[in-house]
């Protein structure tokens, strides 16, 4: 019986030390995690002299400065960038929906000739990496003249094959009855599209759009590519010339507030819909 | 008559629903990837006239002879062979420790995932200030370095090994989310009738993770490789945070570094260099992924 205690006992122990063994890890990756942002936001309520005249990095402040976020706002175009970011994640997005759901309607909706054989050409472009098409876009974009433009940030920036692909299976679960019922009533397709289809797809056009804002504003490659002028430059070239010609190059806290804010709507944006990106993602997501 | 006529309305109204996306796809994925081939193989082009001289594999031979791309490919696959086994393995171990736990997993599960959120470029250079050693400071890591007896590095501007360091630490800071999400989720749809007749059995905990947890998530797992292993060999804005746009200075470039290099920028000019550099990174990146799906079919439950 006591045997029978005694092994009952080391089990358990056992078990309780693979368990605090396990938070320990998990808390120290959530540290590893959180710390980045925790130094981002605390360097940028250092005020400029304090910060340069600490030799051993100090882990707190006692007097908080908001100066970096005013100087991050007035000394370079931060407040442009942020503007120019918000157009081409808007338009960029919208033309997107646009032009997702009408493919996406045709495929699950309508019949025509030839359109298992499109969808197959459509999903196959799924595979193209944007890196090899990228070369001759920028020199499509070159010779339209729309270098350092809007028209030359969205139109290459528009189309995600993917999305297609996850609004057809979605078009294609709201029960054909649906559609007859309004056929019978003499209601046009398009109209259909817009006052059935789209109502009921309501979650996963959200996901969509949350996963194509995020894509667009955190993109990089292709407005370095296309821009040479400030007047244009998104948030990430933005932080790009800030970091290499912005406050001269030594005033680290301002570069990191006008990093909190680039930062700040994209992390306000998943806090409020975490849930919805994380399905999203694991759906299929894409590191944009 | 009237059915016939409805039904070609039908076919033509379909094709107009798909003419937008027709138009996106065609002028900028379909044609650009015919016309990359064909800049690859143009030798001398010039952009300036959009005339040259030759059709050949000049360009491929001046690309792999040109040692800023050899310095790229080494620094590429140096990154993809750290990153992948060991990003995957701990996104293993973190998954499964997640899935044993109850309380604050959801909270851990969306803590895991802000990286994804984040502005790579942005959060890079929050690296940069953290791993870099300047005149006034040595910088948070050295500071942590120092409580271990062990001496300043310039992470940034130092040697090879440090700088790889950083940008392989970062990249796996990076990646780690997207793995996260999908193993926890992969745990969480294994049936649970398994665990239990395991438990009945008196199997152990370890036996039961390798007997029956590893294989059901194995697909999963394979799928991470496949897609780490293509993300990795595409890293670039990562790099760019922590180092800077002159990367070949840096020593830091990657191959798809070295074909925006070629395109734009103060070594730039040449596309028919960066097409027939983007092409051999495809090959390299087709050639993996067909080793892995080989390998994967072996091994997969």
């Amino acid at each position: 019986m006591s045997e029978y205690k005694n092994m009952k006992k080391t089990a358990r122990i056992k078990e309780v030390a693979i368990k605090s063994v396990t938070c320990l890890l998990l808390l120290f990756w959530a540290f590893l995690v959180l710390f980045p942002f925790y130094w981002m936001i605390l360097t940028s309520v250092k005020s400029y002299g304090a910060y340069n005249s600490e030799y051993i990095p100090k882990f707190y402040t006692l007097a908080p400065t908001l100066q970096n976020y005013v100087d991050a706002f007035t000394t370079v175009s931060l407040g442009k960038y942020l503007s120019n970011t918000l157009v081409f994640t808007v338009i960029t997005t919208m033309l997107m929906l646009a032009v997702v759901i009408l493919a996406a309607f045709a495929f699950a909706r309508l019949e025509f000739k030839g359109k298992q054989l499109m969808f197959v050409i459509f999903l196959s472009m799924m595979m193209i990496p944007n890196e090899l098409v990228v070369i001759t876009n920028f020199v499509t974009i070159t010779n339209l003249n729309l270098r350092n433009s809007f028209a030359g940030l969205i139109l290459p920036s528009v189309m995600s094959v993917f999305y297609i692909y996850l609004l057809k299976e979605n078009f294609e679960q709201i029960p054909d009855s649906l559609y007859y019922a309004a056929k019978v009533d003499n209601t046009s397709d398009f109209k259909y599209l817009l006052r059935v289809v789209l109502p009921m797809s309501k979650p996963t056009l959200i996901t969509i759009i949350l996963l194509k804002v995020i894509e667009c504003w955190n993109s990089y490659v292709w407005p370095r590519l296309i821009t040479d002028k400030e007047s244009y430059f998104l948030v990430s070239n933005g932080i790009q010339e800030i970091r290499e010609n912005g406050f001269g190059r030594e005033n680290i806290p301002a570069m990191m507030a006008a990093v909190v804010v680039i930062s700040a709507p994209l992390l306000l944006l998943f806090i409020m819909f975490h849930k919805k990106v994380m399905a999203g993602v694991s759906r299929g997501g894409i590191k944009g | 008559m009237k059915l016939f006529l409805s039904q070609k309305f039908n076919t033509w109204k379909g094709w107009l629903y798909l003419l937008p996306a027709l138009l996106f796809l065609g002028v900028f994925m379909l044609y650009p990837l015919v016309d990359v081939f064909i800049y690859s193989f143009e030798e001398g082009y010039n952009s300036a006239s959009q005339t040259y001289f030759g059709i050949g594999m000049y360009n491929y031979s001046y690309v792999l002879h040109d040692p800023y791309f050899l310095q790229a490919v080494k620094n590429t696959f140096l990154l993809v062979l750290i990153t992948v086994p060991l990003s995957t393995g701990i996104a293993l171990l973190i998954s499964v420790g997640l899935h044993s736990i109850r309380p604050l997993r959801e909270l851990l599960q969306t803590i895991y995932f802000l990286p994804y959120v984040t502005n790579t470029l942005a959060v890079g250079l929050v690296f940069m200030i953290l791993f870099k050693k300047t005149a006034y400071s040595d910088g948070f890591v050295n500071l942590i370095l120092n409580w271990f007896g062990a001496g300043p590095v310039d992470f940034i501007d130092g040697p090879y090994w440090a700088k790889m360091f950083v940008l392989c630490f970062y990249t796996i800071w990076v990646v780690m989310p997207f793995k996260i999400l999908i193993l926890t989720s992969a745990l969480a749809s294994v049936n649970q009738d398994y665990y239990r007749a395991a438990k009945v059995d008196g199997t152990s905990n370890f036996r039961i993770f390798w007997k029956i947890t590893l294989p059901m998530i194995s697909p999963m797992i394979f799928y991470l490789i496949i897609t780490g292993f293509i993300g990795a060999f595409k890293a670039y804005s990562d790099v760019v945070a922590l180092f800077g746009t002159d990367l070949n200075a840096a020593e830091m470039n990657t191959i798809v570094g070295y074909v925006y290099d070629m395109l734009y920028g103060d070594s730039g000019g040449y596309p028919s260099y960066a097409a027939a550099a983007a092409i051999l990174l495809f090959s390299i990146v087709l050639t993996v992924t067909c080793l892995n799906l080989l390998a994967s079919q072996r091994k997969i439950h």
